[in-house]
């Protein structure tokens, strides 16, 4: 009997493969050697992969193809989230670097889970079968819980990782149940099985004669909701404002911009390419999602005291603005969208990066007391944080206004003015919390009797100066990555 | 929803619950009560208990080594079905199974250069 080997091909997950081999070489390298020779050249190794990880995405643009017996789809859909994923892991290393230096924390172990983060986000980018978004999913959290606790002495890490972890365990047993019922519905779990109706968009939710629709629409919601906890929408977001202050601030950062992207490329691949037939019966879900992700995450910044819990729900109000995008469901919702994803994950990482460094050794002084007259002791990163902050707000000459532009614009197009008149006046609410911010740093007096958190390194400075950088350039000239954006298509049969 | 394809769930549903409540009631209500101390031990396939570990404090290296054995038991169960399917799996298998070995390989070292195995009292 002979077996049926599939054909190899490597090229869909060459990226998450050079990550997981970097990730081993960095464990391995640093257990075998021990910290005899300094620990220098991790940091090297795990930039080394990443931009090789970045470049094998990047060499694959403009190819649709469904690779390993269609189970990774090769578009630049996924492409686009790949690059965005690489450089944010880059960051993520080089403010991490100075982070854990800083605060005596083990480096061979971030780095590595970093990596096997950023393989986990990139293949639930590209992933064309549930099983393996299921996989993805789990391989990018696990390694984020992890992270999460990375202060293991801590209580506060710990309380924060072990909220995390139920919650996004609880959210994973929701998503599979949803996998579970769409494969009753349709009788498979590939998103782009060949089923007898030619149309490829309706393959997947009309895959047969006997697909049952209505336990379909119920798979699509459990889906929904497993996704919407990765998202961190509301009502799934109880986790997002603990697990953010208790984290490293460049976890925080890498979960708010990385986990986010994950997340939303598999939401926005499910909803808006596969199941775009049935969008009748998921927008009402997900318009009631977006509204309240978009009031409870602004109203709820407002009264926070602690500038990371601040900017946890600023992250939450942010994914009903990306959601706004979702419920477009046309192509510059999906564009706008994966724009707003990218710009804001620079803008957030940017701004944790400041608030680590503010932080001082420990990561003692978060609160937002401890920023008084922060801009009369460290001109600089004060400035930045303001760019970053007016970013978040939407201010013009930032990306962040560009991008609430695009998805605003995608939601107006398909009819749903209400929508974007409720996010604009979400919008003003935030601003009203990251202007209190500001006044701190602008016109209070540092207290007196307080050292200034000692400057960080340049690794921890180029990255607050490589995003406030990024933050500009897409603020003013957007045209190109905008561009990237809409030619980031799904998989097509044949096309 | 076909609901008649799904009623034998329900019936098994119905009877394990029937069965388990109904055998946990049944063995308090008929059976004897003579306690030995033998007999309140906790079970350890035989062996003299250590320690009773209900309520107890425990070293949680013991959790540490459970995982351990967890990670590479399942090596071998993943090795027993590839030797046996090892003509027909022939080049493809091995270079697969070479991997998975290897991965496994980097993670041994790394929990045995960073002393995951070693046990401090």
């Amino acid at each position: 009997m002979e077996m049926d080997i599939p054909r190899i091909e490597l090229a869909g997950i060459a990226p998450e493969i050079a990550l997981t081999v970097a990730a081993l070489v960095i464990l391995v390298v640093h257990a075998v050697l021990g910290n005899r020779f300094s620990t220098w050249y991790l940091p090297y190794l795990a930039t080394l992969g990443l931009v090789v990880a970045g470049a094998l995405a990047v060499i694959v643009w403009d190819v649709n193809d469904l690779q390993l017996s269609g189970m990774i789809a090769l578009d630049n859909f996924a492409t686009f989230v790949k690059v965005s994923l690489a450089v944010f892991g880059l960051l993520t290393v080089w403010l991490g670097r100075d982070y854990l230096t800083r605060d005596r924390l083990e480096e061979s172990e971030f780095y590595a889970l970093v990596l096997f983060a950023v393989a986990g986000m990139m293949l639930m980018a590209a992933a064309a079968d549930l099983i393996v978004m299921f996989l993805a999913l789990e391989t990018f959290s696990i390694a984020l819980y992890v992270l999460v606790a990375f202060k293991r002495r801590s209580t506060e890490a710990q309380e924060s990782a072990m909220k995390y972890f139920l919650l996004g365990a609880f959210s994973s047993a929701f998503f599979l149940f949803g996998i579970a019922l769409a494969y009753g519905a349709v009788g498979t779990t590939n998103l782009y099985s060949t089923g007898p109706e030619a149309d490829s968009l309706f393959r997947f939710a009309s895959a047969g004669p006997s697909t049952d629709l209505d336990l379909l629409v119920l798979a699509m919601g459990l889906i929904i909701v497993g996704l919407g906890f990765k998202i961190a929408a509301v009502p799934f977001h109880a986790w997002t404002p603990d697990a953010y202050q208790g984290a490293p601030s460049p976890v925080t950062g890498f979960m708010a911009a990385g986990s986010k992207i994950a997340g939303f490329a598999a939401l926005i691949r499910v909803l808006d390419a596969i199941l775009f037939p049935l969008r009748w019966d998921w927008r009402p879900l997900v318009i009631g999602i977006a509204v309240l992700t978009m009031i409870v995450g602004s109203v709820l910044a407002v009264v926070q005291e602690d500038v990371k819990r601040m900017l946890a729900y600023s992250s939450i109000a942010h994914a009903g603005f990306v959601l706004v995008g979702v419920v477009a469901a046309n192509d510059r919702g999906v564009s706008g969208s994966l724009f707003y994803l990218a710009t804001y994950g620079l803008t957030v990482v940017g701004s944790f990066a400041v608030v680590s460094i503010l932080a001082g050794p420990g990561e003692h002084r978060t609160r937002l007391t401890d920023y008084r007259g922060a801009f009369y002791q460290r001109p600089l990163l004060a400035g930045a944080l303001t760019l970053f902050l007016l970013a978040l707000a939407g201010v013009p000459v930032t990306s962040g206004f560009v991008a609430k532009l695009v998805v605003f614009g995608a939601a107006i197009e398909s009819g749903y003015w209400w929508l974007v008149v409720i996010g604009v006046l979400a919008s003003a609410i935030a601003a009203f919390f990251y202007l209190r911010v500001l006044v701190v740093m602008y016109m209070q007096e540092p207290i007196e009797g307080v050292e200034p958190a000692p400057s960080g390194g340049w690794l921890a400075n180029g990255v607050v100066a490589i995003t406030a950088a990024t933050t500009i350039v897409f603020g003013l000239a957007w045209g190109p990555l905008i561009d990237a954006a809409e030619h980031a298509r799904f998989f097509v049969a044949g096309g | 929803m076909n609901t008649p394809d799904y009623l034998p769930i329900l019936f098994l549903l119905v009877l394990s619950t029937l069965f388990a409540v109904g055998s946990m009631l049944a063995a308090s209500k008929l059976s004897p009560r003579r306690w030995t101390s033998a007999k309140l031990q906790s079970y350890e396939s035989g062996m003299v208990p250590e320690k009773d570990v209900a309520g107890d404090r425990f070293p949680v290296k013991f959790y540490l080594v459970a995982m351990l054995f967890i990670i590479f038991d399942i090596e071998t169960a993943f090795l027993y079905p590839w030797a046996v399917a090892y003509d027909e799996l022939g080049l493809f298998g091995l270079a697969e199974m070479g991997v998975f070995i290897a991965i496994l390989l980097a993670a041994y070292a790394y929990v045995w250069k960073r002393g995951g195995l070693e046990w401090v009292e």
